[in-house]
């Protein structure tokens, strides 16, 4: 009975958790106070199910709960006994509303709190890794101390974040809604870009040994997914298909990017059957109703859409040598006019040099020499490196991997970069 | 909710082009939205007086409190629903252009 209850809370829990705590947060405006009520309500199932049985509806039972924990803890809080009871009238109100489901209450397709808590979590006036903790915890659930194993940082460190960051909602006037049409797009993209931040945190870590972190960019995943969900009417919703199918390709190949020594295994090296090719399709299909979409609601494709477009090259080409090189660099030229980055030009230069040659992309770095933007990103140096060793220019090849050693944030790059460099000088004997 | 919006030089800004500052503009925007309590510029920093009491004693210094090149050039205090109308409004400001603004909400009487 026991293991059956914990085993049906938990699934409630995980699936309610973030309804019921966007909930609490709009009514109540106090961010900690409705994780832990909600937490709390947890609790009293656990002792409350084995007892007197499973409720006929076990999600409104975990929501009715933690409403009236709210409701006591304002209670005991205010010494104003008005406040506890404007907040009572309030959540029944909230209730009455939330019976009819059903019928939307709004003629928004994007009345959800749980929308409200992931754009107020995405907010710009946030420092970017605020958001991402906020999200991490708020949105997605994760403890204080997995979310400071994010960040490589204490627990209490990541405690005090999150306190100013909350802090900081309610103080500056940072407003808990889905911004109005105008503002859409562009904070749509910066909800975006905090999951896809998220996803490539799980993907490969940014520093230190660890290369692979899978389970945050499953949860990222999912999260995209909600969105799609969430987003389902709104003219943003082909960026938000990209996003997904994005994080589709690049997942399909978690299980090959890096061998079993922990080492960086190359696109081209790897073992393409070993892909998921579930992931694959679902990417394909996603993208294509991203295309369809986007045709029924019109606008420019978006830069999502376009990095999922060339990832899609990768993920369908059946060998290495197969790939369309031609067409990646020229979806890297359309993305360079959506969103201009020295990054993507340097992702074009190595387009282009598979398709035309090395030389024509190592004409296409020498522009990028000059921004000042790269000038300590590793990348640029292993590109033009990999080039000449492509072509054989192996002494002109060292200086610039061992440049590129220098500047790799990750153990596992720098394994690779000394590999290579090790290779170029028995090659150049 | 209150907001007073500093209104900040910023040497490394793009230089100022006179035609371009639509001050009027902005004026007239807050207050068609009646957004605006109190708003001015302020004369250079090189006019300021620092006032600081250390032991009843009146120190007085000729300039700003911290040297700096950025020094703040106006301020305006506006009555706003929330954070984003008031980046909206400070992102109108031409100031935001020439320099910066900073948005800082006031802190209430609880």
């Amino acid at each position: 009975m026991t293991a059956e209850v914990s085993r049906i809370l938990a699934t409630v829990a995980e699936s309610e958790r973030l309804r019921i705590v966007a909930t609490l947060i709009r009514l109540t405006g106090d961010w900690e106070l409705s994780e832990d009520c909600f937490q709390d309500a947890v609790a009293r199932a656990l002792t409350s199910w084995p007892q007197r049985g499973i409720p006929d509806n076990p999600a409104a039972w975990l929501t009715t709960v933690s409403k009236n924990l709210v409701i006591d803890a304002h209670r005991r809080a205010s010494t104003e006994q008005k406040a506890a009871t404007r907040l009572a009238r309030e959540i029944e109100i909230d209730a009455e509303r939330g019976d009819e489901m059903d019928v939307p209450t709004t003629d928004d397709a994007l009345d959800d709190d749980r929308l409200r808590l992931i754009f107020t979590c995405c907010h710009p006036a946030l420092a970017m890794e605020s958001r991402v903790a906020l999200t991490l915890r708020t949105v997605m659930g994760l403890s204080v101390a997995e979310t400071a194993r994010v960040f490589l940082a204490t627990e209490q460190t990541m405690q005090k974040r999150l306190v100013r960051a909350r802090a900081k909602i309610r103080a500056a006037g940072i407003p808990y809604r889905v911004p109005p049409p105008e503002l859409l797009p562009e904070r749509t993209s910066g909800v975006l870009a905090v999951l896809y931040l998220l996803f490539t945190e799980g993907y490969s870590s940014g520093s230190g040994a660890e290369l692979v972190r899978t389970p945050l960019a499953d949860e990222a995943i999912r999260l995209t997914r909600l969105m799609v969900t969430l987003m389902h009417d709104s003219p943003q919703l082909p960026e938000v298909l990209g996003l997904l199918a994005l994080e589709l390709f690049q997942q399909s190949r978690t299980g090959t990017r890096v061998d079993d020594a922990g080492d960086l295994v190359l696109l081209e090296d790897q073992n393409r059957s070993l892909w998921d090719h579930a992931a694959i399709a679902d990417g394909v299909a996603v993208l294509e109703s991203a295309e369809t979409v986007r045709q029924r609601l019109g606008g420019v494709v978006g830069s999502y859409q376009l990095q999922a477009q060339i990832a899609q090259q990768h993920a369908t080409a059946a060998t290495a040598a197969a790939t369309d090189f031609a067409r990646i660099a020229e979806l890297y030229g359309r993305l360079a006019r959506v969103a201009p980055s020295p990054v993507v030009d340097l992702n074009r230069a190595v387009a282009v040099a598979m398709a035309d040659g090395a030389d024509a992309g190592l004409a296409l770095l020498d522009v990028l020499d000059y921004d000042a933007r790269l000038a300590s990103y590793h990348l640029l140096p292993a590109t033009r490196a990999d080039l000449l060793r492509r072509s054989g220019r192996f002494a002109e090849a060292l200086p610039h991997y061992r440049r590129a050693l220098e500047l790799a944030p990750s153990d596992p790059e720098r394994r690779f970069l000394q590999r290579r460099i090790d290779e170029v000088r028995l090659s150049g004997r | 909710m209150e907001y007073l919006l500093f209104i900040v030089s910023d040497p490394a800004a793009p230089p100022y082009i006179p035609e371009e500052d639509n001050i009027e503009e902005w004026v007239a925007d807050v207050e068609r939205r009646g957004v605006s309590r109190v708003g001015n510029r302020l004369r250079p920093a090189s006019d300021a007086t620092t006032v600081t009491v250390r032991d009843g004693q009146t120190i007085l210094t000729d300039g700003p409190f911290a040297d700096t090149k950025e020094w703040i050039a106006g301020f305006d205090l506006i009555d706003v629903e929330n954070l984003d109308e008031a980046i909206e409004i400070a992102a109108k400001h031409p100031m935001a252009r020439f320099g910066r603004v900073e948005v800082r909400p006031v802190w209430p009487f609880e």
